[in-house]
């Protein structure tokens, strides 16, 4: 078995590893490539400027702004979208009142739920964000958000959503949280049922509440399901491109209050002069800043494993 | 057994990997460097001739790649089948929403189609593509014989303007604007008559008019939150009607100062009075054009800043007996340097032909056949649109808006106003003081602030050297 081991696991890798070189690695090592040229991506002439463009980047305070937004992005995003899915899916799966011999069950209509949750899931991210640009529709007696709000006597609450400042970023990160729930609920639900029922029943002979078989039982047995769901939310929240600019007013606005970093690149390289070496300054940089952010999730979620 | 591939691990490793990968690998790719050389040797040419003036090689292939808008692009495949016709050839004929990804990569290899309609909010960057020489001069065609009076040429049968338009710092013209738009504040017909307000020639009355149509439950104005920069089709020409095209020219060529003088400060300042009664429809700073449109054909609205493609956009919504009309620039009054009746008017829809694709001349010869009288008078009756023949639209009947903004243009004559900074400087425009109008029309700023932040975008747009610069002539 050890005999042939190396051969076996070349002989494996090899074509998956080419492929993920030429399409994956070799991209990245082309976009620093770019970055260190002044290219406008509308001819084959390039010309290198060695640092300049992070030299610009570093001095753009829209870069920076953007970069906080998606950092912000980052810290919200995946907690509030994980916190409710992971809830959501104890209520389904643990929460309900215990009847007959079950001992552990979901609350009432729990199958429902899952395909409501679930929903959102299978609409694209353009239909997401176009539904709740009419949502959010600022018009008192159009917008759906708005009207609800008057239907129930907090009219004086009524808001230009997307339009105001202070308001617009938390509005869409309100979407992408509604958007991706659904996922890790129907995730932690596989989660939790694989979880064995002597477990849970255990607890319950030991006098454990809801909240304390949460903590001490389904939380500990799903932290790896818990740090893959952080990842990817991560990745979503690192991005927010398509959310952003199909939702926010003038791309990015109100007054920049919504830019994230992926879209002021994509404005860099296809709009704003096509300033291609730019753009690709700005996708190292990101690169950085992902790499930064999964090595920290790695190291904090390193953990023994349990077995069961 | 050897544990060294432990499933978690190898799981966290692909994680990793993928975690840096996915994100931002999407974008520039896509468009991977490539070699340089030209790959495309033009055809050769065919003879000269009274009616193949631009030398078209007969059964010469040419590639057109069409953006299929508010337009549609039924228009352009008549003119093709023409040009099929008479030069026993099949027009390779795409028809996209997405110009600018789907031909970067191939302006960038040195392979880009003949033929292009240039527009939609994804479209080629025309004057960084001019300045690289990528495109064809197309004065040529400007010197070309018409189709239907080969005594006239190409260049004397266009409005006023166009030709301007398509320059870029330059006297070569790289750009043929097709559609000719007339812009300014559109409003029905209908309400007007049924409230009986007039369309107003001053500020003042302008203002007069907003409370009267308060009292009415009317809001004065709406325009899109979303694409605040709607709103300088109307600022920036009343800048233009106000001191006159030369404070125009001088903000268009990012002059020193260009935005602190007289005529930038009443215009602004009656924006900021507009605000600060309340005369914007509730709401509109978060809305969409469409969004926009549709609040004004209810009627919830008097008056919005658009183009003429309000007319085509709209129709859904509008009611049959609307009676779309598009009035003239408001200014300060007798003080303004142009007269009432100026317009911001200006060819639109840019078609290009690539410096060196396969066929330029085959290119130039079918815009030689759009400008045909045949050709425009389909576009005019299908699309509802202007075309930049010169009075193309005679004998035609047209639309109530289209008819309004034929009587405008005529009324206006060489008072004709065109801000270049719409799309000489697209993020000055757009973005920067894009975002400071949304704020002047909220009210979180003041005129004087507008002014400041714009005069600031304007020397930082004129200090970056990554942006191409034009001058007016």
């Amino acid at each position: 078995m050890r005999h042939g081991k190396y051969r076996f696991i070349i002989g494996f890798l090899a074509i998956p590893l080419a492929l993920y070189g030429v399409l994956v690695i070799s991209p990245f090592v082309q976009d620093f490539q770019i970055s260190l040229t002044d290219w406008t991506g509308l001819t084959p002439d390039k010309h290198y400027i060695g640092f300049d463009n992070y030299r610009k980047i570093i001095h753009n305070h829209l870069f920076w702004q953007s970069l906080w937004h998606n950092v912000l992005l980052l810290l919200i995003v995946p907690v509030v979208t994980l916190a409710l899915g992971l809830f959501f899916a104890f209520m389904l799966n643990v929460g309900g009142r215990r009847k007959g011999s079950a001992s552990v069950a979901g609350v009432r209509g729990s199958g429902a739920y899952k395909i409501i949750f679930f929903f959102p899931q299978v609409l694209s991210v353009a239909v997401i964000a176009i539904l709740w640009q009419q949502i959010y529709n600022p018009d008192p007696e159009e917008g759906v958000l708005n009207v609800v709000l008057h239907g129930i006597g907090l009219g004086s609450q009524t808001q230009s959503w997307l339009g105001d400042p202070k308001l617009a970023l938390a509005c869409i990160m309100a979407v992408m949280v509604w958007a991706n729930v659904g996922f890790y609920v129907v995730l932690f639900s596989a989660g939790m049922s694989s979880i064995p029922t002597e477990i849970y029943e255990a607890s319950l002979l030991d006098g454990a509440n809801r909240t304390t078989t949460f903590f001490r039982v389904t939380l500990p047995l799903l932290s790896d399901t818990v740090a893959t769901g952080w990842v990817y939310m991560g990745i979503i929240a690192m991005d927010a491109f398509a959310y952003v600019q199909l939702m926010s007013v003038n791309n990015g606005g109100p007054n920049e209050k919504t830019d994230v970093v992926p879209l002021l690149l994509f404005k860099t390289a296809f709009r704003d002069n096509s300033q291609y070496g730019l753009a690709a300054a700005m996708g190292v940089a990101m690169l950085l800043v992902t790499l930064v952010f999964a090595v920290l999730t790695l190291r904090l979620s390193r953990r023994e494993r349990i077995e069961f | 057994m050897g544990s060294e591939f432990n499933r978690r691990d190898a799981i966290k490793r692909a994680m990793a990997i993928g975690v840096v990968a996915i994100p931002s690998a999407s974008l520039l790719s896509a468009c991977a460097t490539s070699s340089g050389g030209d790959k495309n040797k033009p055809v050769a040419t065919g003879t000269k001739s009274a009616s193949n003036p631009l030398g078209v090689k007969n059964g010469a292939p040419l590639e057109a790649f069409v953006f299929k808008g508010g337009f549609g692009d039924d228009y352009i495949k008549a003119a093709e089948s023409a040009y099929n016709t008479t030069y026993g050839t099949t027009v390779k004929h795409t028809g996209t929403q997405a110009i600018g990804p789907k031909l970067q990569p191939r302006f960038a290899n040195n392979t880009p189609p003949d033929f292009m309609d240039n527009s939609g909010a994804d479209n080629l960057d025309t004057a960084a593509l001019a300045k690289e020489g990528k495109l064809l001069d197309l004065t040529p065609l400007l010197d070309a014989p018409t189709i239907d009076d080969p005594a006239k040429k190409v260049r004397d049968v266009l409005i006023a303007g166009t030709v301007e338009q398509g320059q870029y710092g330059s006297q070569a013209m790289y750009a043929l604007n097709y559609a000719f738009t007339v812009y300014g504040s559109w409003y029905s017909n209908k309400l007007f008559q049924a409230k009986g307000w007039t369309y107003p020639k001053t500020f003042d009355e302008m203002i007069a008019l907003g409370a009267k149509a308060k009292a009415a439950g009317v809001a004065l104005f709406t325009y899109p939150g979303k694409y605040p920069y709607y709103v300088h089709f109307d600022l920036f020409a009343q800048i233009g009607k106000v001191g006159g095209k030369d404070v125009l020219n001088a903000i268009d060529d990012l002059e020193d100062g260009a935005f602190q003088v007289d005529a930038v400060k009443q215009v602004v300042g009656y924006y900021e009075e507009l605000a600060a009664k309340k005369y914007f429809l509730a709401g509109s700073e978060g809305k969409t054009h469409i969004q926009m449109q549709t609040d004004w054909t209810k009627g919830k609205a008097a008056l919005v800043a658009d183009g003429s493609w309000v007319e085509n956009e709209a129709a859904p919504t509008m009611p049959k007996d609307f009676d779309l009309a598009v009035g003239p620039l408001v200014g300060g009054g007798d003080s303004d340097k142009l007269p009432y009746g100026t317009l911001y008017a200006a060819a639109g829809e840019p078609f290009i032909v690539a410096a060196n694709g396969k066929n330029p001349a085959g290119g130039m010869e079918l815009l030689r056949i759009m400008l045909a009288k045949k050709q425009t008078d389909n576009f005019t009756n299908t699309i509802k649109s202007l075309t930049c023949v010169a009075g193309s639209a005679e004998g035609l009947t047209l639309t109530p808006g289209l008819a309004s903004a034929s009587v405008a243009l005529k009324a206006a004559g060489a008072n004709v106003l065109n801000a270049r900074i719409q799309d000489w400087y697209v993020k000055l425009n757009q973005e920067t003081i894009g975002n400071l109008t949304a704020q002047l029309l909220t009210g979180q700023i003041t005129a004087a602030k507008w002014i400041e932040g714009a005069q600031k975008a304007s020397d930082a747009t004129k200090k970056d050297s990554s942006v191409p610069k034009f001058k007016h002539l």
